[in-house]
């Protein structure tokens, strides 16, 4: 039984990405700890901390994917749910910190005595515990999700106005905690960590440990995403897609639908962000910026839209070259990403990941069999 | 309402408005169970808002609409009245292209539609041979793995007319079947409408006459969001009012 569901769910494409990532998984740590510095393989930390980064941005592609690709769900907003997940992972750091801040206060991270708070906001309770901090990056991103999504699916909002509502979900976020009152931080949100369940954050062994967590997240992700996609819940999905109404008269309940994938694809977006922070070493507000959630979307639609590995592939590249073009040529870096879209747009409709198919498919001489038979009317 | 016990569908005094247009106009009817009636009406007679209002993708402003003679439609959505067992095909045939033949009838298959049993289900051998007995029936067995995309226009339609069929209803409603058909696919599918109608309720809403004719059945004419006349095709035919707003042409 098991077994027909693990065929089931992954195909031979699903299987060699699944293989390519366990072998990222090893590889990376190994070129960076093992091989010493002096050997032509060794991979420098930096390397290391940045290709954790792309990989949590390919689990928020992944995530933007699950409801674009296949729930027709445009989310121009999926940054919000990244960046609550960081903040929760965030807060959990700097819990961490303890004493040891520049203030020196065991109970309090240093901009409440900043701010001269007398004692912890109770939104704030609990995030010393790593346990608790991981249920909220997986809670707090849910929640919200299936709030916004109650009432945007049950009101029947689609297509351009969904978008635009994600957007200013974003957007008043980003304003929210940009306040300094709203006990976040404010513009400076959290940082200064100094250690993740006891282990040193600057050391490269940790740098490796959060790299290899962040490939399993991926992995795990990816595989939840498929099974659900594979299964009929998928099928009516994608029949939610492509004809909504015919969804409906067939008698499924369409927002229960949306609402079921949008939460999860949230929590996916949380989970990309509790590993984003460690990593990077800081989470603000601009992590909410518009202009983030957009740039994912351009990642999936690079990748190729529908496919769940495509996006995976697209926010690696572009933001592969996203680093290679704000270190050599800053200024051309938002004029290469608009080009890329509209190319792409144009000209790929089906991402990356269709031209490799499209290349695939094309030696092979169509069996006739495969051919629609020409059925006689009668 | 006491009119409504023993019909399959019932409507009195349905009334819709649009920006003050009446689509709707105190039309009632009733379609006794087993009975396929045929309803036919010149563009803008309003027989779209009535598959509409029949669905629950509208709400009357007033009127009642009973099925089976004791559920009032009126307060149900359209999964709960798709539920209930009143299966509705577009005039354009609308299928899911982009998934085969045979997913196509999975999805229509009557079966829980919440959320998470839909997660977790699989196909029952039984379901399976449903499905295999389904596509027997609208003739599309040799394209049971083909993407609906591919398929020709008039097997769209049986498509999705198998599709309501998986959905075993007791009332089919069916939305111009032999639009866009060719002569040989239209004289079909009116073979297959009058099968299906053995078990089931059936309402046409047809513009070709020739069809209608070869239905053989009960129709109605709909003008102006009302019934004009009623009766079989001949009767209705030569009656003056309906010669003069629709078959003078």
């Amino acid at each position: 039984m098991r077994n027909s569901f693990l065929i089931k769910t992954l195909d031979k494409n699903s299987v060699l990405f699944l293989t390519i990532l366990a072998i990222i998984a090893v590889l990376v740590p190994v070129a960076n700890l093992v091989v010493p510095p002096e050997s032509p393989f060794h991979l420098s930390t930096y390397w290391v901390v940045l290709l954790g980064k792309y990989l949590c941005y390919a689990l928020l592609a992944l995530a933007v994917d699950l409801v674009w690709g296949f729930a027709g769900i445009l989310t121009l907003g999926h940054g919000a749910f990244f960046a609550l997940g960081g903040y929760a992972m965030g807060m959990y750091l700097m819990r961490q910190i303890g004493a040891r801040g520049v203030y020196g206060n065991p109970d309090l991270p240093d901009f409440m005595v900043f701010l001269n708070w007398s004692e912890l906001p109770w939104f704030w309770r609990g995030f010393d515990m790593f346990p608790f901090a991981m249920l909220m990056v997986l809670f707090v991103p849910g929640l919200l999700a299936f709030a916004f999504g109650w009432f945007a699916f049950r009101s029947r909002v689609t297509g351009v106005y969904l978008s635009i509502i994600t957007q200013a979900l974003t957007y008043a976020l980003m304003l929210a905690f940009f306040r300094n009152n709203m006990g976040f931080g404010g513009n400076n949100g959290l940082t200064d960590f100094k250690d993740i369940l006891g282990f040193n954050l600057q050391s490269d062994a940790t740098r490796s440990g959060l790299f290899v967590a962040t490939v399993i997240a991926l992995m795990l992700a990816f595989i939840l995403s498929r099974a659900i996609i594979k299964s009929r819940f998928g099928k009516v999905l994608i029949g939610v897609r492509d004809a909504e109404s015919r969804t409906r008269f067939l008698g499924y309940r369409v927002e229960n639908y949306k609402l079921f994938v949008w939460t999860v694809s949230a929590m996916i977006a949380g989970v990309a962000g509790a590993l984003y922070v460690p990593q990077v070493g800081i989470i603000n507000p601009s992590e909410f910026a518009p202009a983030n959630s957009i740039e994912t979307v351009i990642w999936v639609a690079v990748g190729g839209r529908g496919t769940l590995i495509g996006p995976v592939i697209g926010a690696v590249l572009v933001n592969f070259a996203k680093t290679w073009f704000t270190g050599v040529l800053p200024e051309v870096w938002l004029f290469a990403l608009g080009a890329l879209f509209i190319f792409t747009t144009i000209f790929l409709p089906k991402g990356i990941l269709g031209l490799l198919a499209k290349k695939n498919k094309k030696p092979k001489p169509a069996k006739p069999s495969d051919k629609p038979q020409p059925q006689p009317a009668e | 309402m006491e009119l409504a016990h023993g019909s399959i569908l019932y409507l009195d005094g349905v009334t819709v408005s649009f920006d003050g247009f009446r689509a709707l106009n105190e039309l009632s009817f009733i379609v006794e169970p087993g009975e396929m009636r045929a309803i036919i009406g010149p563009n803008g007679a309003g027989k779209t808002t009535m598959m509409d209002v029949i669905t629950g993708k509208t709400t009357p402003d007033h009127g009642e609409i009973y099925f089976n003679g004791e559920i009032d439609l009126t307060k149900l959505d359209e999964a709960a009245i798709a539920q209930l067992g009143i299966g509705r095909k577009f005039q354009k045939p609308t299928v899911f292209e982009s998934q085969s033949v045979f997913d196509n009838l999975e999805l229509a298959l009557k079966d829980d539609r919440r959320v998470l049993p839909v997660l977790f289900s699989s196909l029952s051998q039984k379901q399976n041979e449903r499905i295999d007995e389904l596509l027997d029936t609208i003739r599309l067995t040799a394209q049971r793995h083909e993407l609906a995309a591919n398929l020709s226009h008039g097997q769209k339609q049986w498509l999705e007319i198998g599709m309501l069929l998986a959905q075993e209803p007791k009332l089919l409603l069916v939305d111009e079947p032999a639009a866009g058909m060719t002569d040989a696919e239209t004289a079909e599918t009116a073979i297959l409408l009058k099968e299906i109608a053995k078990t089931k309720a059936v309402v046409v809403v047809e513009h070709d006459m020739v069809f209608v004719r070869d239905l053989d059945v009960k129709v109605s004419v709909l003008h102006e969001g009302s019934i004009l006349a009623e009766g079989n095709m001949d009767e209705v035919s030569n009656d003056e009012r309906v010669i003069e707003v629709y078959l003078g042409r």
